[in-house]
């Protein structure tokens, strides 16, 4: 872990309003909501700070789509700096927290919104093979942070 | 024969439930199979870091466990090889040892431990005669351990030129030319010209040589050893070939080439490809299908190769790896997948 915090300054939204979701409001029966998933996600706890990854807009509503069809969902995240090293570690937070919650055929791809890390292309590399997220989540160091990011409403 | 003409099928012969985590890798033990009177064994590895063995009784033709490898690696065992000789097997581990094991009848006693890699193990290979074992790992390097008596075994190189995490090595089938393939998009070759146990990277196959845009997860080689398979996050096959006759005979290195790409295939990353006796090309990838191809034999525009058949939910999540067992003929796959099984599956002609 660093000594000093990657941004020290973080912007924070006040947390949004839940919406009350009606009957007609669900997505079709059979396929996956993508307001469900974000459900799932938004309350994950940044690795630096004490809020919300929706709080530090790293990730809306607009971070989730689905491909019903190929049962396939995507997910981009905003890291709140260009160099932010916590990149990696955001992106194990959301794959262990979906592996939890999705039924085990769903495909789940992890990027970094276009342009807004200087290592786009690594960093959306590492996140997307599976046997290098598999090998970090064996590490106990890294799980501990990891739950504790995702586990932070259930403290 | 035409394959294509045949009407071609992939029969689910047994699922073999055991594993409390996703299954990396299979491996048939090379001397056991129907036509040598003996009962096939297959070996499995899992993220559970446990190995199991499986078997086929000739009287029931089911297969069951046989025994459970464990206690020894404390993560996941991502990859396990037996020798060419079926006594040994070899474990390749994400806590960074490759385990050697002796089969003594009804139980397996690991014999040999191998240290040395900074992190996780990915892949182990035999040479041909069993005089060599290979490794590679995340930290970028690829290791070539000789065989000694006494369950001895000795580091003789350690081969650091990829620039990334290393997927997975391969002895070729019949000359002690190593191949690797890495997360750095390149497959390299290693040779040692003198034969004196120094190698050093003869060749590497990279985009400029019509190589993967992206992660190699795998390379499989065909019997005579002319021609390799390769797969990758990129999507594609790609066949390599060389003129194995010139360099059997040779002294120089002889370099490989592309031969082609199979793409428009598959949409998910291809985790494995697996080179059968009889020429059949199957893969897995992570759209939970097996896929299996076959030269197209029509020779106006070099090789190139057809989709002979397409086993969609093959299993419930990605399959991570293919293996044809070694006897010849009977056309039985084994597949390993991230939903815990191990399947063993049949090419058979439509009813």
């Amino acid at each position: 872990m660093t000594l000093g915090l990657i941004n020290a300054n973080p912007v924070v939204q006040a947390k949004k309003e839940r919406l009350v979701r009606t009957q007609e409001d669900q997505y079709r029966d059979d396929g996956v909501d993508p307001l469900d998933i974000y459900e799932y996600v938004r309350d994950i706890r940044d690795p630096e700070h004490p809020y919300t990854l929706e709080q530090l807009s790293v990730l809306s509503e607009e971070s989730v789509t689905v491909d019903d069809k190929l049962d396939r969902i995507l997910i981009k995240f905003t890291p709140t700096v260009q160099h932010c090293s916590m990149a990696t570690i955001i992106g194990l937070c959301l794959r262990a927290k979906l592996n939890e919650r999705l039924p085990l055929h769903y495909k789940v791809d992890i990027l970094v919104s276009p342009g807004s890390h200087a290592d786009e292309d690594s960093v959306n590399k590492q996140l997307n093979d599976k046997e290098r997220v598999a090998a970090a989540m064996e590490n106990p160091n890294l799980r501990q942070l990891v739950d504790e990011c995702i586990f932070s409403d259930e403290i | 024969m035409d394959l294509m003409e045949k009407n071609l099928e992939l029969v689910e012969i047994q699922k073999l439930e055991g594993h409390t985590d996703r299954v990396w890798s299979v491996a048939w033990n090379p001397v056991s199979s129907h036509a040598d009177g003996v009962s096939p064994i297959l070996a499995s590895c899992s993220g559970d870091n446990t190995v199991r063995i499986w078997e086929q009784s000739s009287l029931s033709r089911s297969w069951t466990c046989k025994t459970v490898l464990e206690e020894t690696h404390t993560r996941t065992v991502r990859s396990c090889a037996w020798s060419p000789s079926g006594e040994l097997l070899a474990t390749a581990s994400f806590d960074g040892t490759t385990g050697i094991w002796k089969n003594y009848g009804s139980d397996f006693e690991c014999i040999a431990t191998l240290e040395g890699h900074e992190n996780e193990v990915k892949s182990v290979s035999w040479n041909a005669s069993g005089s060599y074992l290979a490794t590679c790992s995340r930290d970028k390097s690829v290791w070539i351990w000789e065989v000694l008596e006494g369950n001895e075994y000795e580091c003789a190189a350690v081969l650091s030129e990829h620039t990334q995490d290393v997927k997975m090595v391969q002895w070729h089938p019949t000359m002690d030319v190593l191949f690797s393939c890495s997360y750095d998009d390149t497959i390299k070759v290693w040779w040692s010209q003198d034969c004196d146990g120094e190698f050093e990277c003869v060749q590497t196959l990279g985009e400029s040589n019509n190589g993967h845009s992206s992660t190699v997860w795998a390379i499989s080689f065909n019997a005579t050893g002319d021609k390799m398979v390769t797969c990758s996050d990129d999507r594609t096959l790609k066949i390599w070939g060389t003129d194995i006759a010139r360099m059997q005979s040779g002294e120089e290195y002889v370099p490989w080439s592309h031969l082609c790409t199979l793409s428009g295939y598959h949409d998910r990353t291809i985790y494995s490809a697996h080179w059968s006796r009889d020429d059949i090309i199957a893969s897995g990838a992570g759209d939970d299908a097996i896929r299996l191809f076959v030269d197209s034999h029509d020779s106006v525009d070099g090789l190139s190769y057809n989709l002979l058949l397409k086993k969609n939910k093959a299993h419930d999540n990605d399959v991570n790896c293919v293996q044809w067992s070694r006897g010849e003929g009977d056309r039985l796959l084994a597949s390993a997948s991230d939903d815990g099984m191990v399947k063993i599956w049949q090419v058979a002609t439509k009813p």
